[in-house]
């Protein structure tokens, strides 16, 4: 390991994930970097900016207009034993690819018992907020947690980007990696030499008695404003960002469940059928004498992510998550 | 249907799709029905070198096959197995483009390509894990460069470019021989990994099995065009082999896969050939095809018109075949004593590879599942 002479540095969330990809780049040159528009351009959001002037067209290889055959041929890429982190330009635009992520990548290393493996990453910028046109906004992280075989984190901020990143890289399973697009640009400190803790491992970003918010990616700095918020009405929230959506970390949400009682879970994505149905459900049989009031989910509709001006009211709110606070605390 | 439809239908099948039947001046033919050998000014040099004993080398390879593909379809009638694609038909085009690989180039088939196995040295039995419900495939792709059989239609053609991509990579001289079929063609990946394979220059043969019928479905549902015609719009070229010619097949796959390895970038090659039997052993082809159209193509059978050949030039004589027999016996005797003696797998298989590194979820489960399994043998007092 050469030592850095800076191991701490202030950064974006997207500028931590193209430092989390130069590092692999340059220390297995099996890594790869595909997608559309990652090479010259660096990406629509520039997260892999400035990675293929240094590592040549090779490694970082802008891709046909094909999600599909992006990650169809990152599998065979995989097979011949690279590891492709491949970018999905938006969240909406993942859907061509799903059959290959469903039936052969996630189902590669069962279907061998076990001889193959596929250390196959998913970049996928998600989530709203941003005023975008349709498709630029979705949460789909629900409709892969629910395929065995694939395991889904996302990070809420730059040293999480930063060392999730380089432990989904090697991981020898394949992972989809949810990024944040509304948070690429708010600032953190990235220890690049930090020893990271277990990649699927929720973390209590606020410690409280009355309430437990949990959330991930994009929701976790809205449910610290949230407990800010409600700390100026006297109420002491705890605050879980879980990092990983699957595997789930349920020890986490029991522990601070067991402390407050009550548990209001937020993601962007829709409620129907979301994470927070899971959590929900899992939390009730795990603390089922713990609770004093039913978990209730903050989340989008069920209806098409709407229109730009619409989606302060499709998108979980500070006023949103607390009224859900004050229903938790009402029973 | 209505009558207004139907007549909106007509003229467009008369002046698309009839067409491209037509193969006369498009197919390379090395061997004809009858077993003569016609010469052909480009693809004769790919087959020069083959002697009497390589002749009947493939010739032992499509009987074996076939004889093997006929025990798996009775050991499904047994109820050893639980369903059976058979490649009844298709031997010339499997083995021929079968022999023409080299060990280090790398095979992504479809679920019917246990000829191509036979060639890849894949040991017959282990085909048959996944048909008797005992695995989802799992062999070790790596072992014979073969990889799993992939079945949902088309996708391995991306996986094929993408290990092709690998390969320039490391500046290797393999390379790599997508099958797949006429209904295949039809799906966007097949589309995309032409793309990706053009534009990236991948050493990649795309070996187009048209066996003219995807289930129920006649290849003019699938295309307007011959199949091969529509490398040409990607930007490379495309061939129709007579897929039940196994010299012609030999000989225009390592045509291509000269090309891949010189460089050349992708080739598609299309099988002209026939499903003789049922898509599986679950269909019914009487439901949808005539008698007539099977007969025509069993006079063009792949292995009858080799022996012709291999009879009237005297390079097989009445102990080859005999011996083939016999040997032919033997393989369906062990195929059918490895499958009766194939276990079933241990309950707690269905947990293991669902993850390489493990997943809490899985574990959690895994647990619960073995105490209720607990749980019945505490009840028997076991």
């Amino acid at each position: 390991m050469a030592a850095e002479t800076v191991t701490s540095k202030n950064m974006a969330l997207a500028k931590a994930i193209n430092e989390s990809l130069r590092r692999a780049l340059d220390t297995d040159p099996k890594v790869l970097v595909m997608g559309e528009d990652v090479g010259k351009l660096g990406g629509v959001f520039r997260v892999t900016d400035g990675l293929q002037k240094d590592f040549g067209e090779d490694r970082v290889i802008d891709t046909p207009l094909a999600e599909s055959g992006i990650v169809g041929t990152a599998i065979g890429l995989a097979l011949r034993g690279y590891r492709p982190v491949v970018e999905i330009q938006f969240d909406g635009f993942v859907f061509p690819a799903y059959d290959q992520i469903v039936t052969q990548l996630a189902k590669m290393h069962a279907r061998s018992l076990g001889k193959v493996k596929m250390p196959v990453v998913v970049r996928i910028p998600y989530g709203g907020g941003i005023g975008a046109v349709e498709h630029h906004s979705e949460s789909p992280e629900a409709l892969f947690a629910h395929v065995a075989g694939l395991k889904v984190v996302s990070p809420s901020n730059a040293s999480d980007a930063y060392w999730m990143m380089q432990q989904a890289i090697q991981s020898d399973d394949p992972v989809i990696f949810f990024e944040p697009k509304r948070r690429y640009w708010d600032k953190g400190e990235v220890n690049t030499e930090a020893i990271p803790g277990p990649l699927h491992k929720a973390r209590v970003v606020r410690e409280g008695t009355d309430v437990t918010l949990v959330a991930y990616g994009p929701m976790v700095k809205l449910c610290q404003e949230v407990a800010d918020a409600a700390a100026e009405e006297g109420r002491n929230l705890e605050v879980v960002d879980l990092r990983s959506v699957s595997p789930l970390d349920f020890d986490a949400i029991q522990a601070s469940v067991e402390k407050t009682g009550r548990l209001v879970v937020v993601h962007e994505a829709p409620v129907f059928f979301g994470s927070g149905a899971e959590i929900a459900a899992r939390i009730t049989e795990r603390c089922f004498y713990h609770l004093e009031a039913p978990v209730l989910r903050v989340g989008g509709y069920h209806a098409p992510y709407p229109p730009a001006r619409l989606e302060d009211e499709y998108l979980p709110g500070l006023d949103r998550v607390l009224d859900a606070v004050d229903r938790a605390l009402a029973y | 249907m209505t009558v207004e439809s139907t007549a909106a239908r007509k003229p467009r099948r008369s002046a698309g799709t009839r067409k491209s039947p037509s193969t006369k001046p498009e197919l390379v033919q090395l061997l004809t029905p009858e077993g003569k050998r016609v010469k052909n000014a480009e693809y004769d040099k790919y087959v020069a070198d083959i002697t009497p004993e390589a002749l009947r080398g493939l010739y032992r390879d499509m009987v074996l096959t076939r004889r093997f593909d006929a025990e798996a379809t009775s050991l499904q009638r047994q109820g050893e197995l639980g369903l059976w694609a058979s490649l009844l038909g298709q031997e010339a085009a499997q083995i021929g483009s079968g022999r023409a690989l080299r060990d280090d180039d790398y095979v992504f088939p479809t679920y019917r390509e246990h000829g191509v196995a036979w060639c890849r040295g894949v040991d017959p039995t282990n085909l048959l894990g996944m048909f008797r419900g005992v695995n989802n495939g799992g062999w070790d792709p790596n072992s014979n460069n073969f990889h799993l059989y992939t079945i949902v239609i088309g996708s391995q053609t991306l996986h094929a470019t993408g290990y092709a991509m690998g390969i320039t990579k490391d500046g290797a001289d393999s390379a790599v021989i997508a099958y797949f079929g006429d209904g295949a063609s039809s799906q966007g990946d097949v589309a995309e990994s032409f793309t990706f394979s053009a534009v990236y220059n991948a050493p990649v043969v795309f070996f187009c099995q048209n066996n003219q019928w995807a289930i129920s479905e006649p290849t003019e549902k699938q295309t307007r065009v011959p199949l091969y015609q529509r490398a040409q719009g990607f930007g490379f070229p495309g061939v129709r082999v007579d897929g039940n010619d196994v010299l012609a097949s030999l000989a225009v796959t390592k045509w291509a896969l000269e090309r891949a390895r010189a460089g050349e970038g992708p080739t598609l090659v299309e099988a002209y050939t026939y499903r003789m039997g049922a898509h599986t052993t679950s269909d019914d082809p009487s439901k949808y095809r005539a008698d007539e159209e099977r007969e025509a193509w069993e006079a063009k059978d792949p292995i009858l018109r080799l022996r012709r050949y291999l009879e009237a030039s005297n390079h097989a004589d009445e102990g080859f075949f005999a011996e083939l027999e016999a040997e032919s016996e033997a393989l369906g005797r062990r195929v059918r004593e490895a499958v009766r003696a194939m276990p079933d797998p241990d309950r707690f298989a269905l947990f293991e590879h669902a993850y390489a590194d493990g997943h809490a979820l899985v574990d959690e489960e895994r647990a619960g599942f073995a105490a209720y399994q607990a749980s019945f043998a505490d009840g028997e007092g076991a």
